[in-house]
């Protein structure tokens, strides 16, 4: 298949995000299919920040591991990613600015960029400027259409004058016409079919849905990455006629989402693992008031406030948990963007028809990575089905029980200015017109009867929501175990291990409450190893898979260190846990690398870097260590060494030369 | 103030008599939230009482009325999204001190600051009452409760200027031991176009044998009994708002007209939410998917 992946790599601030926006939206008019992502590198100087854009003819279900071309914005990307840089791919960089004082792998080439000498009639150039310059030589290498990267352009600057169009698409000529003459196209033979393709990320695919079924209230606090939900809502609310509250913490947002929900419009919020914490026993009034809200829940990399920018599925626990007592919840996670959509309108119609709160958890991956999905993923007609909504109560049929005991445990709803059907909905334990059975009149009968009605309502809906299937061949050695985010990089490491001769399947669930215990155990009972891939460090989903079906996974593969998982490091796990080869958490040559830049620039100098890395056996400190050379970052002559644990990744000893 | 029923009190009647301790003062509030109610004329089906936890909280369920039974802290909260979603509804929200000055005091401030057009009556009886007598938000220095047995060491909050500074466009404070009064300042309350905070001084004859019906009736007196108290002045009704020991201020310290929150949301221009159809308009959503492409 043909594809390419371009890395894009600056600091915080060189106005990557447009820059690959542009590189995206040009690919996607083409017709080609765009999956990126944008990993902010904490760990060298300036909040560098590490995009990649992979650009392919057939759909992609990740961001992939390739990198094929490189844009380096600063020096630090030419030091950490040229030698990336795979076989006969290419390094762009502002030779007037940057050097490359290092070695390439073979059959890369470097592409150095004169940009004061191709921008001078070009008026006064700013240094973001010098991102287009880049752009437009590797549209030339790479062989995607100057017009239409010019067109993408003009849309993106349109609202700040033709000036400003002209210039930055003179910007992108002057890239452009350069490399033509100097340098050989390395691009694929592109067909470039030309459909256009929403580039989209989860967050803006969860809003979307939101709009398609109905959602008129949404509230929020600022929380990332759940935020870009409430700026979407908050830019378009008007033209939806959705009111979007900013409240002023979680508890907040969720009790107000569900007084909105009580009296009879759509309502959803977001947040994160921590917001989350905060709305949890506004989870279980919604549970026990009866009252259908949606609520988004993003997650980051926790504990506690953990690492915000990053990536991870730490909170499956917390959601499976949240609030105080028995009540039932509906629980889904989303696969991929286009499911993002699809998820929210199915949410809002269970909320609705089972009465209840509808929990959909996604992480930063999923909701933050911008992708094209197919057009039709996205429809403005999607099914609405309010429930059994009660819209005129007659009151000779005696009061009105709104929360009736029925075979199904599903009770009419009857909203707020509905004549003759009024009533109070109490988080005190209630009977079936809800009057308090909490205190004084507390009784044990209506209790354990209107106790059993609420949680009926999920064995109705476990009929509806469909079962986990088995993909890929039934005879495999292993089956990989994955929910929510995972599914797309699964499937894709499934082909690398295929290519490599191991035959894996497919698990991956996306409802995982109500859960599919019965169909769950069945398939597992029939698979020859399972292993679990999750995105946290103690394998939740695993635990509660074991504790709904009675099966322990064989094996897992768990990610924790804030970066998504990518199709080579699942199959290379696969391949060792297959051959038996023991997997060690010791520290990679790439970790001690990373280790080195946190403490030179904490503790040192940004003018220093690591330089060559060696492992030692142990020099006494009762561990084996990782040597790192650390040099000046300009002459490159030797500072010191500094050691780092190679078991614990404790910087153990820095001794600067004599 | 209007003194005329526009429907029958009997029509607020709830299903069940409420389980207060003989002489609570939260049986007076009760009665003239109906009184108000039917003075204002608010129709059973259009009447969202919400409520938080505590003994005063259990208040809407001694109602005939919708209402929510929220919980501890939250009843503004999930008023304002009831308000939101249909401003159709006349939204009251009713609460103790420990509700609405401690657990929830957070919800409290930023629904002033919004102005939104909720009614809230703090029935403040300055202890913990359904937990058995702690020292609650509003509790007077030194006094000995069953969590500060050698007498509270905390300021109480001054709900009064709480409100004045944060925003409410109607502040009062009414006084079990005078139902009638109290009722015509809910009344007032309600028909108030923005937040209202009706205070009332709800004695708990169990737990608080300080702040007692004998203990305000020689206290309490109403500003419009005495002349000068400008309640279009915020600066005037802040001093009064301060005024506590011999003499304590009952009545309307501060009203104002300003726009509320639903007035100036561009969403609610074409009426409540709830009437809203749910189908998304083709070409909207399509000129939506436009900005990804």
């Amino acid at each position: 298949m043909n594809e390419i992946t371009v890395g894009i790599g600056g600091a915080a601030g060189d106005g990557l995000d447009k820059t690959g926006d542009t590189l995206a939206k040009t690919a996607a008019r083409l017709g080609l299919h765009v999956c990126a992502y944008n990993s902010y590198q904490s760990v060298i100087r300036g909040g560098h920040i590490w995009l990649r854009v992979r650009l392919g003819e057939q759909p992609l279900h990740s961001h992939g591991d390739h990198l094929n071309a490189l844009i380096a914005l600063n020096q630090d990307s030419i030091e950490r990613h040229a030698p990336e840089i795979e076989a006969g791919g290419l390094l762009l960089y502002n030779a007037d600015r940057l050097r490359l004082d290092l070695g390439l792998r073979e059959q890369v080439r470097s592409v150095p960029l004169p940009v004061a000498e191709l921008t001078r009639t070009l008026g006064r150039v700013q240094p973001i400027m010098q991102n287009t310059v880049a752009l437009g030589a590797l549209f030339s290498l790479i062989g995607l259409e100057f017009d239409v990267a010019a067109g993408v352009l003009a849309d993106t600057f349109r609202h700040k004058g033709q000036g400003v169009v002209d210039q930055n698409v003179g910007l992108l000529r002057a890239g452009y016409g350069y490399v033509r003459e100097k340098f050989a196209p390395i691009g694929p033979r592109w067909n470039f079919t030309r459909t256009r393709r929403p580039f989209i990320t989860g967050n803006e695919a969860f809003a979307i849905g939101a709009v398609a079924a109905g959602c008129k209230f949404y509230s929020a606090y600022p929380m990332t990455p759940a935020s870009s939900i409430l700026h979407w809502m908050a830019a378009h609310g008007e033209r939806c006629g959705i009111v979007v509250k900013q409240c002023e913490d979680e508890l907040a947002v969720a009790n107000m989402a569900i007084g909105a929900g009580y009296a009879g419009v759509r309502a959803m919020c977001a947040t994160s693992g921590g917001g989350f914490a905060l709305m949890t026993e506004a989870v279980g009034m919604a549970g026990m008031i009866e009252a259908p809200v949606v609520i988004i829940e993003v997650q980051r990399g926790g504990p506690s406030t953990g690492i915000p920018t990053k990536t991870e599925q730490g909170d499956l626990n917390q959601v499976l948990g949240a609030s105080q007592g028995d009540f039932p919840r509906i629980i889904i996670a989303p696969g991929d963007t286009a499911d993002c959509f699809r998820t929210v309108v199915e949410s809002f119609n269970l909320a609705e028809k089972y009465q209840l709160p509808v929990i959909v958890i996604s992480d930063l991956l999923l909701s933050e990575h911008p992708q094209t999905i197919e057009p039709d993923d996205l429809s403005a007609r999607v099914p609405i089905d309010r429930g059994q909504l009660v819209t005129e109560w007659n009151g000779d049929n005696g009061p009105f029980k709104r929360y009736a005991f029925t075979p199904s445990g599903i009770s009419p709803r009857a909203l707020p200015g509905t004549a003759n059907a009024e009533h109070v909905a109490p988080t005190d334990e209630h009977d079936e017109e809800g009057i308090l059975i909490s205190d004084v009149f507390a009784n044990q009968a209506v209790r354990r009867k209107i106790a059993e009605k609420r949680m009926k309502k999920l064995d109705l809906a476990l009929q509806e929501l469909p079962a986990p299937r088995l993909l890929g061949p039934a005879d495999a050695e292993a089956t990989l175990v994955g929910w929510g985010s995972t599914r797309g990089v699964i499937a894709e490491a499934i082909q690398r291990l295929a290519a490599a001769g191991l035959r894996a399947n497919q698990l991956h669930f996306k409802y995982l409450l109500p859960f599919h215990a019965r169909e769950a155990a069945e398939i597992l009972a029939r698979c020859r190893r399972t292993i679990a891939i999750e995105n946290n460090s103690t394998g939740q989903f695993a635990r509660y898979l074991r504790g709904e079906t009675g099966h322990a996974v064989s094996e897992k593969i768990l990610k924790y260190d804030g970066e998504p998982f990518e199709p080579r490091l699942i199959a290379e796990q696969v391949k060792a846990i297959l051959e038996g080869r023991p997997r060690r958490l010791d520290v990679t040559e790439a970790e001690a690398r990373e280790i080195a830049y946190h403490y030179l620039r904490t503790r040192l100098s940004e003018e220093l870097r690591p330089g060559r890395l060696e492992r030692l056996s142990g020099d006494g400190q009762g561990e084996p260590l990782w040597l790192v050379e650390i040099i000046n970052r300009d002459s490159g002559h030797k500072q010191g060494e500094l050691r780092i644990g190679a078991e614990t990744g404790s910087a153990r000893s820095w001794r600067p030369n004599a | 103030m209007s003194t005329i029923l526009e429907l029958p009190i009997e029509t607020y009647a709830g299903p069940v008599e409420p389980d207060w301790c003989p002489g609570c003062g939260d049986f007076g509030v009760l009665k003239a939230v109906k009184t108000a109610a039917a003075r204002a004329g608010v129709r059973t089906k259009d009447l969202v009482v919400v409520s938080g936890i505590g003994c005063s909280s259990n208040l809407p369920g001694y109602l005939h009325a919708y209402g929510v039974h929220s919980l501890h802290g939250r009843a503004v909260a999930v008023a304002s999204g009831i308000k939101l979603a249909n401003t159709d509804l006349k939204v009251v929200i009713t609460g103790g001190d420990g509700d609405g000055y401690g657990i929830g005091i957070g919800h409290f401030i930023h629904a002033m600051r919004r102005n939104l057009d909720l009614t809230y009556v703090v029935m403040n009886n300055q202890i913990y009452g359904l937990t058995t007598g702690q020292a609650s938000p509003t509790t007077m220095k030194e006094h000995r409760t069953k969590s500060t047995p050698r007498g509270n060491v905390e300021l109480p909050i001054n709900p009064i200027a709480l409100a004045l500074v944060s925003g409410a466009t109607y502040v009062a404070r009414g006084f079990s031991g005078e139902p009638g009064h109290m009722a015509g300042l809910i009344a007032d309350g309600i028909q108030h176009k923005g937040f209202a905070l009706i205070d009332v001084f709800s004695p708990c004859v169990t737990y608080n044998h300080l702040n007692t019906y004998p203990w305000f009736k020689e206290r309490v007196y109403k500003l419009e009994d005495r002349p000068g108290h400008d309640s279009t002045q915020v600066a005037a009704a802040l001093e009064k708002s301060f005024e506590w020991g011999d003499r304590i201020p009952l009545g309307l310290f501060y009203r104002d007209e300003q726009p509320t929150y639903e007035d100036s949301e561009p969403a609610l221009k074409q009426g409540p939410l709830v009437n809203q159809k749910l189908e998304v308009d083709g070409s909207l959503f399509q000129s939506l998917i436009e900005e990804f492409l």
